[in-house]
């Protein structure tokens, strides 16, 4: 499958880019996609552990299964306000 | 890119903007005659953080969940207090020294509902709600603040 990752903030800035594309097995998890994301963004490698992440605009853990064309979300710490 | 979100109904107003926060509006937005009560608070750009000088603030958002999550807090404040109508609004992009970034008013029919629902409303959107700041600081450094996260 292949699910679409938001990046917001500093996680686009170290990333370059606003959106990527991970291509994951059909099993995928939230966890399995995060282990992807380090896999080809070790620049990520000290925020993610500090951002949560959503799916489809919700919150999710790392459980979470994934499908075909999901919207996942990186979000690090918020500082709205 | 869509510039304004927004989400309303008879006693609940959302709206994320790249546009001045106007504030009258949502005052007018929770006028009641039930309510004898408004609380508005506003959060501002403030030119100094410590001995640190800013010069503007940019703020980016995830729109859609943004909304969806303060469309939730608003529920769940009404769940907690009996307020009558709330208003909360959020800028995105540049925000200048003194000017508006967020804002929210609560109507109730006494006081104590209205301030606590306010206050309770800024502190939760602030731990949830999709959205970031970035410092543009005088000496032209930019720093995104990611709260309990500090690079190495």
């Amino acid at each position: 499958m292949i699910v679409k990752v938001l990046l917001f903030a500093s996680a686009k800035q170290l990333v370059g880019e606003s959106h990527i594309e991970l291509g994951l097995d059909d099993e995928a998890t939230l966890g399995s996609a995060k282990a992807s994301l380090i896999e080809h963004y070790p620049m990520l490698m000290n925020l993610l552990p500090k951002c949560t992440f959503s799916v489809d605009q919700e919150y999710a853990e790392d459980a979470r299964p994934l499908y075909h064309g999901c919207e996942v979300a990186c979000i690090p710490p918020v500082s709205g306000g | 890119m869509i510039d304004d979100y927004k989400c309303t109904d008879e006693t609940i107003s959302i709206a994320i903007t790249l546009e001045a926060i106007d504030t009258e509006a949502m005052l007018r937005f929770v006028n009641s005659d039930k309510s004898g009560a408004t609380v508005l608070f506003m959060g501002t750009t403030r030119r100094l953080t410590g001995e640190r000088e800013t010069t503007r603030l940019d703020y980016e958002c995830y729109e859609t969940m943004a909304i969806k999550k303060m469309r939730e807090i608003l529920d769940e404040a009404r769940s907690k207090w009996a307020f009558e109508k709330a208003s909360m609004a959020h800028r995105t992009g540049t925000v200048d020294v003194g000017q508006t970034s967020v804002a929210i008013a609560v109507s109730a029919a006494h006081r104590k509902v209205a301030f606590e629902a306010a206050e309770w409303l800024i502190d939760t959107l602030k731990q949830v709600v999709p959205i970031w700041k970035q410092e543009c600081w005088a000496d032209g450094s930019r720093e995104w603040v990611h709260p309990g996260f500090h690079k190495t």
